[in-house]
């Protein structure tokens, strides 16, 4: 029972990953058998600077705690304006959720690299602590 | 909307099955709305299950499918197949990873990596729901390559290339074939010279009617796409006569009253303004190096053969497709790096293998005798504070070598080699072995302590902890210090400018996937080979212009063809050209046009990649990426959510 209350408080993270780069590390991880909370999930795009604001609005407006954004920093495939806009993106969402009133601190970004596996465990393990603790 | 969804479970053996109820994951799946069938399969990749799911698309007119395993990276390719197969539209299925990111990574709780399969898998089912039927874009292609660097791997693709059938373009920026190649000796392990090598690969070009070569052609600009790329080249004149008499030609080198540092013997030697790099150099006969020249007409007065009013020309090419094979530079280290250009008797691998080409009898530098030889290795690669992490990989061989080569060449010479361990891999072990036997020696220093080369009254001398007698401080006093510098991307990077390929973090251009991928970038229709791809020795860059060589050719020799259709739409009425998606794209797929009354952008289908970086700064929201759309993303969030 303790157990359930447990599971059901945890956050609740969306992870927006990226099929060339970030994926393979999330893999990775799973085949590691590196634990992380089974509240994050995964949606996978080409390119981590394809994200749109409204996505990320659209999954705190349904329930999400937190929005990662697993980027493909310099490794991108498509080439290196990836950081500059994958970053825009990151502020203009969150300048919008300062206007809605959500703590901008719900939305991350860290670029993970395709053999980032514990980088991108830790990564979970801290949003997800730190969201229990903002909540 | 796609209302005859079927879904299939896999329970990989048990690598699912052990922490993922299937079961409940099946009865949910096929409460969700458009779900007609659901099952579970122990083996969704095995042919029996995919016999199964062809009949039951066939049987049950399934109008989607969802795939519930293994990783996308893995079997998107068979299921796509299943689907054709079944005449069913392969983009109407959709892939949903429970095992890498759902039991491998929840085995520590069964319970929520269920719950977790659940969503994804309901995830899956919504956006597949949405999923439309797409056909890949066919686009016609001309069977030519440009290949751009006419090094050993430029002219070792284009003559593969040309038996394949395939015609090409060879374009070298120099005057000369050969790249780096042609400057080195004896090679191993065939006991070739460069030269030779050289030679041979050029005659084989000669050979064939399919390749045609242009020197002195640089890369101006590039448009176009796969299958219609289109090349401006400038040529730079030789302003030497196509047919000419070479006795006369080399009348006219003696002639030449301007002498220049010769960039061949990395500054060792001299050259006149009218030059050739050495005697069997193709094409055989000189070029005048046009930035030096003063057109003083020396020269044309012992030979008729210079043409002097040759004039700058610029050519259009066209081809199917790009393999760049545009080579390295060599580290150059910084001043004082190691005594590099502050210590008179430190030179670097690449002129101390010219300076033992240059001296047939006795080894001399600077009029000084040289019998002992000291190497400090790792010079520009593995750098602990530069930028250069990676090993250069050939030089450890190289210099090992090369120290063979001057002992057995001059006889009387100790070699001493300050190294950070040595990397000779494969068949290059013999010779650390026979370097090791001949009596050379070894010392080994790490990181933390790095070797230092001072001068000490009038001798140069290497002081190094030496690793391999227990870091006790070990001083050498050697004739002559040679840095064993590694691999560099090249200084000039016009041509990736101009081509947009990516670069990775050593700053060479970057692969899609070193293992699966290894030749190909990320623009479709180039290739790239050789070492401008990263540091390779020769046996490795001709693996990969032949690996190239077949990409292009396979790729072309169809004369169409087919590229993924996921990739950006504009809606039209939507759209207010504000440029700003022109500014985002790294591919020039944008194009302005001019649409019912008003100006609006739209796609170039063959250029766009389907990266999506149009579509968020888009601000009327009008961009859409295929199989990535509002509706396709927010319906699996809507999913995950619940």
């Amino acid at each position: 029972m303790m157990d359930t209350v447990k599971e059901n408080s945890q956050p609740k993270i969306l992870v927006f990953s990226t099929e060339k780069i970030s994926d393979p590390a999330i893999d990775l991880a799973g085949l590691l058998k590196m634990h992380y909370p089974p509240t994050v999930f995964t949606i996978s795009l080409p390119c981590s600077s394809a994200i749109k604001s409204r996505w990320i609005l659209h999954a705190f407006d349904k329930g999400f705690d937190g929005v990662f954004i697993a980027a493909d920093g310099t490794d991108c495939t498509y080439g290196e304006s990836c950081i500059e806009l994958t970053s825009q993106v990151v502020s203009r969402t969150q300048d919008m959720m300062r206007e809605k009133g959500l703590d901008p601190a719900r939305l991350k970004m860290a670029a993970i690299c395709s053999v980032c596996a514990e980088p991108f465990v830790n990564h979970m393990i801290n949003f997800t602590e730190a969201l229990s603790k903002s909540d | 909307m796609r209302n005859k969804i079927g879904v299939y479970i896999c329970q990989c053996g048990s690598n699912i099955s052990d922490y993922v109820d299937v079961e409940k994951v099946k009865e949910i799946a096929s409460q969700q709305e458009g779900v007609s069938l659901a099952k579970i399969t122990m083996f969704a990749c095995a042919d029996s299950a995919q016999k199964e799911m062809v009949e039951d698309i066939q049987q049950n007119n399934l109008d989607a499918i969802v795939v519930a395993s293994c990783s996308p990276q893995l079997h998107v390719p068979t299921f796509r197949g299943v689907a054709q197969r079944a005449g069913l539209n392969p983009y109407n299925y959709v892939q949903v990873n429970i095992r890498e990111q759902g039991s491998w990574a929840h085995s520590d709780n069964p319970k929520q990596a269920t719950e977790k399969a659940v969503r994804s898998v309901n995830a899956g089912i919504a956006r597949v729901s949405h999923s439309e039927a797409l056909v890949t874009i066919k686009i016609s292609a001309l069977n030519t390559v440009t290949v751009i660097g006419a090094g050993i791997s430029g002219m070792r693709s284009a003559v593969e290339l040309a038996d394949m059938g395939t015609f090409v373009h060879l374009i070298e920026r120099e005057h000369f074939v050969g790249g780096r190649v042609s400057q080195w000796g004896d090679l191993f392990t065939t006991h070739e010279s460069g030269e030779e090598v050289v030679t041979r690969l050029f005659e084989e070009v000669l050979k064939h009617d399919k390749i045609k070569l242009y020197t002195g052609a640089e890369l101006l600009s590039y448009s176009g796409s796969v299958g219609d790329m289109k090349l401006q080249v400038k040529l730079t004149p030789r302003y030497v006569k196509e047919v000419c008499n070479i006795e006369n030609l080399d009348k006219a080198i003696e002639v030449c009253p301007v002498e220049v540092p010769d960039e061949f013997d990395f500054f060792l030697t001299k050259r006149k303004a009218i030059y050739k790099n050495f005697e069997s150099e193709f094409p055989k006969m000189p070029a005048i190096d046009k930035a030096n020249c003063t057109f003083c007409g020396e020269c044309q007065k012992v030979c008729p053969d210079i043409d002097l009013k040759q004039k700058e020309q610029i050519i259009d090419i066209q081809s199917g497709a790009i393999l760049l094979c545009s080579g390295f530079d060599p580290y150059e280290p910084k001043d004082g790096e190691y005594g590099y250009k502050t210590i008179d008797n430190v030179v670097t691998l690449q002129q101390f293998k010219r300076l033992v080409e240059l001296n047939d009898d006795k080894l001399i530098y600077n009029g000084k005798p040289i019998k002992n030889v000291a190497y400090i290795y790792c010079v520009g690669s593995r750098q602990i504070n530069g930028d250069n992490k990676y090993c250069s990989r050939y030089c450890c061989t190289s210099a090992i070598h090369t120290a063979i080569n001057i002992k057995e060449k001059y006889g009387d010479i100790q070699n001493y080699h300050v190294n950070r361990g040595i990397r000779t891999y494969g068949k290059q072990e013999l010779l650390y072995e026979q370097s090791s036997i001949q009596g050379d020696i070894y010392l080994q220093f790490y990181e933390d302590s790095d070797a230092v080369v001072e001068k000490e009254g009038d001798k140069t001398v290497i002081r190094v902890e030496d690793f391999l007698t227990a870091g006790k401080e070990i001083d050498i006093y050697p004739d002559l210090v040679v840095l064993v510098t590694g691999m560099e991307r090249r200084k000039d990077t016009s041509i990736g400018d101009i081509l947009k390929v990516p670069v990775g973090r050593d700053r060479f251009y970057n692969e899609i996937h070193p293992k699966l991928r290894p030749v190909e970038t990320v623009i479709d229709g180039i290739f790239i080979a050789g070492a401008c791809q990263g540091p390779k020795n020769i046996t490795e860059a001709m693996k990969s212009s032949l690996s190239a060589a077949a990409k292009a050719n396979s790729l072309l020799t169809k004369g169409e063809i087919e590229l993924e259709p996921t990739l950006a739409t504009i809606n039209p009425n939507a759209c207010e050209w504000c440029d700003k998606c022109l500014a985002a794209c790294p591919y020039n797929a944008i194009e302005k046009i001019e649409h019912s009354g008003k100006y609006i952008a739209v796609v170039v289908e063959a250029k766009c990649k389907g990266c999506g970086m149009c579509a968020p700064v888009c601000p009327v929201d009008a961009i859409e990426i295929i199989g990535f759309t509002n509706v396709e993303i927010e319906t699996m969030i809507e999913a995950m959510a619940e």
